[in-house]
């Protein structure tokens, strides 16, 4: 039996190497984990949203000396998109007083919600995780802007309702397929369908796909041959956007009127050839790197070696800006914290401040050298997501262009949604706290 | 000279047939036992109480039961990860409908719902054997973990369409929750790991055990000595779920603190079937081994090169994890094929007659 003690010299072999990791940890220094996953059967969507995330936050050193004059301690920490695995990094990340966490997966956000108020640290889920952790009132130590699932979708129906010529009333006869990941990511919206198909007169019909299935997606497709739906709409994730894309492709679906949640990246619709001109996604910021912000990615980051992406083109694709963009959220939230406690090094709790102070206005997008990658972002103490508006992107066979303007969500059918959601988490996860932290009025 | 058995005498037949026959293993028995009881909650940090201990040992209970099933009864089965989402299914449903019960008895109960669906899964058992058998039980894997996506009454109709984990307390302390302590959640799992060890050594030794072993050997031999196949099969089948589930159950309220179905799909099982295989087929010292191989040595792996100060980025310590881990599995399949628990046993063999060997 006493081989169990190599067991134990093993766990007592990494108990000893924790300190070690602390004691190499800065004062002055703000800690910020990235959680990432450059392997796994997702790294094709995770690579560019590391590298985007880690190259804006390693720019920021660079050029800055961090963000107030505080340095930024980044580091990754590699999760393969496992929830398993995702928790041993929080827990790892934990003793080194993170001033926030991203988790980018759903399933490694749900476990950390409750745990967030109790270890002080925000947990920032941009556009994922709970939908009903805008409402900061339950929820005071998440965050997901810039928009909810729900609002994406509604997004899209106004987009369809557009094209139509006209308001939501032209929805009314119209048949919408619903294409989704069989897991909690898409069926989320299936409620709000239930209730808006009833109440703007579409006709729904979902094509489920197993997350096991979804590089065969043939039997759904074939339904959409039969039904011959007048829209598709897409929630999908990793491999399933790439095969959707090419299985529309070969069934003749007009690719003009397939629309996904913004998650599809160029890779996804590379793959289905010169047929998937035309696919639409949503999107809430540019593409391209045309941007003096990026420009400096490049100049102090790619440029010096200090970047793991392949090559340089990759800068500037959909998610690694998307990487970007929540790293900007991440830098302007520490700064932001940064100017309401007057603290230079901040803490999570500051952190928290911040995010809810959170206001990235026109004119501070164009002094970071962002002007026009994306809209405003204001959060509030009530409102963590803000429910922000999108644009919807058109894919021209090289790149993703944006053809509409920017579309606001149908808050007043989400609102109602959302505030029942909390209710009920905070009911069935009794004894909910009751928010105790006090509101920075800005 | 390491296992002086000099002056040992066994003076009754109890004392021969022991579990630990000779008095070295039962002092490092004690030893690990003070060492996981009051060594590692009083000098382990949060991370390895978290996300190494508690781990382990759930995942060690999950291989026991597995191995029930493999090791001892030869039937190969790639369902455990669904008879662990039961378990953990269950406990959810019974602690939101009855949250005055404490947790720990729907802990314990949702064993008996997993023993329940595991058993029902079991009945072709009699029929198919080997890899047909396995094909069997992963259609077990396939409908439970459909169940669980679509039968939205088992997580409450939550939108998230996962399983939260209410908190809760025991004597006034959580135990279950985001502010139970992961001390207080080691000595719970420790504890009852601890204690369904036991119990499965006492089913393994005894009369049950023997029927077990004599159908994995050769079943129409077995028949033929008066064994009824049929409930000696499907006793199996119960066991070894109601320990997957139990290790389910613990799993999301005590580990993960929150779980979507993906949480118990087929890769789960697989991971719990290498570890029966590299443990030990029918060895339950075996099944931690291989839970300790397969869960402890990549985080060990994983904290090596920051901890010597290495500059290596997370997704390459990751990739080289992946190839160290893989190598190693091989290297330990090829010298010795029946798993790391008889490669304790002949190293043992070794020591006991060391430095004199005949």
């Amino acid at each position: 039996m006493s081989l169990r003690n190599w067991v134990l010299a093993l766990s007592a072999a990494s108990m000893l190497a924790m300190p070690a990791i602390d004691a190499a940890q800065a004062e002055d220094s703000i800690f910020v984990p990235l959680f990432t996953y450059r392997t796994g059967p997702f790294a094709g969507s995770g690579t560019p949203i590391a590298n985007g995330m880690h190259d804006y936050l390693t720019m920021l050193n660079e050029r800055d000396g961090g963000i107030g004059g505080v340095k930024l301690v980044v580091e990754e920490c590699e999760t393969g998109y496992d929830t398993k695995k995702g928790l041993e990094c929080y827990e790892s990340v934990k003793p080194k007083k993170p001033v926030l966490v991203n988790p980018w997966s759903t399933g490694i956000t749900l476990p950390l919600i409750p745990k967030a108020a109790v270890d002080k640290i925000p947990v920032l889920s941009m556009a994922y995780g709970l939908s009903a952790s805008a409402k900061g009132d339950v929820f005071p130590w998440v965050f997901n802007p810039p928009a909810t699932y729900w609002d994406g979708f509604t997004q899209i129906l106004k987009y369809i309702a557009e094209q139509e010529g006209g308001g939501i009333e032209k929805l009314q006869g119209k048949k919408i397929g619903y294409i989704y990941l069989d897991a909690s990511f898409g069926r989320e919206p299936l409620p709000l369908i239930e209730s808006l198909s009833k109440e703007l007169g579409f006709e729904a019909k979902l094509y489920p796909v197993a997350a096991a299935d979804m590089q065969n997606q043939s039997s759904q497709w074939l339904s959409v041959r039969r039904d011959r739906p007048d829209y598709m709409i897409l929630y999908g994730w990793g491999a399933l956007n790439s095969t959707a894309v090419k299985e529309a492709v070969k069934t003749n679906f007009p690719m003009d009127k397939f629309i996904s949640i913004w998650w599809p990246s160029e890779d996804d619709a590379k793959g289905g050839g010169d047929g998937a001109k035309g696919f639409k996604t949503l999107n809430w910021h540019a593409v391209g790197a045309d941007f003096p912000l990026l420009a400096d990615i490049q100049k102090y980051v790619v440029d010096t070696g200090k970047s793991q992406v392949a090559d340089k083109s990759k800068v500037g694709q959909v998610l690694y800006n998307r990487g970007v963009y929540n790293s900007m959220l991440i830098a302007e939230a520490i700064r932001t914290a940064q100017k309401v406690t007057g603290n230079k090094v901040v803490t999570g709790e500051d952190v928290r401040r911040g995010l809810e102070s959170l206001n990235i206005d026109e004119a501070r997008l164009k002094e970071m050298g962002l002007e026009g990658f994306t809209g405003p972002v204001k959060l509030s103490c009530a409102d963590h997501n803000g429910h922000f508006s999108t644009f919807v992107q058109s894919w021209n066979g090289t790149a993703y262009e944006k053809v509409s303007d920017y579309i606001t969500p149908m808050s007043d059918k989400v609102g109602p949604l959302l505030d029942a959601d909390a209710k009920a988490y905070a009911e069935k996860n009794a004894p909910w706290p009751t928010r105790s932290e006090a509101c920075d009025a800005s | 000279m390491f296992y002086r058995e000099t002056g040992q005498f066994k003076q009754n037949y109890a004392a021969d047939s022991a579990v630990f026959p000779i008095l070295q293993d039962r002092y490092g028995l004690a030893i690990i036992l003070a060492i996981a009881f009051v060594g590692i909650p009083l000098f382990g940090n949060e991370f390895l109480l978290a996300s190494v201990m508690i781990p382990f040992l759930i995942l060690s209970l999950g291989a026991i039961g597995l191995n029930i099933l493999v090791g001892y009864t030869g039937l190969l089965s790639l369902g455990s990860a669904a008879f662990m989402g039961v378990g953990a299914y269950a406990t959810y449903k019974l602690s939101t409908i009855f949250p005055q019960v404490n947790i720990l008895v729907w802990i314990l109960c949702s064993g008996f719902f997993a023993a329940g669906i595991g058993a029902l899964f079991g009945l072709p058992s009699l029929r198919i054997k080997g890899f047909y058998l396995a094909v069997a039980t992963l259609a077990a894997q396939f409908f439970l973990q459909w169940c669980f996506v679509r039968i939205s009454w088992l997580y409450n109709d939550n939108p998230s369409g996962a399983i939260e984990v209410p908190a809760r307390t025991l004597f006034g302390i959580a135990i279950t929750g985001p502010s139970a302590t992961p001390v207080t959640r080691y000595l719970v799992v420790l504890v009852i790991v601890a204690v369904m060890t036991l119990i499965a050594s006492n089913i393994v030794h005894g009369r049950i055990g023997r029927t077990w072993m004599a159908v994995r050997d050769m079943d129409i031999a077995a028949q033929l000595m008066g064994i009824r196949l049929l409930p000696a099969k499907l006793l199996a089948f119960a066991v070894s779920s109601f320990y997957c589930g139990v290790a389910g159950a613990l799993m999301v309220f005590l580990w993960l603190g929150a779980a979507e179905p993906s949480a118990f799909d087929i890769r789960l099982s697989f991971v719990l079937l290498f570890m029966v295989i590299i443990g030990g087929l029918g060895s339950l010292i075996g099944s931690f081994m291989g839970a300790a191989l397969i869960h402890i040595m990549p985080i060990a792996i994983r904290a090596l090169p920051e901890s010597l100060g290495l500059p290596i980025a997370a997704a390459t310590v990751e990739h080289l994890t992946f190839l160290i881990v893989g190598g190693l599995i091989i290297f330990f399949l090829i010298v010795e094929p029946h798993g790391l628990a008889r490669l304790w046993q002949i190293a043992k063999q070794k020591l006991r007659v060391w430095p004199f060997p005949y």
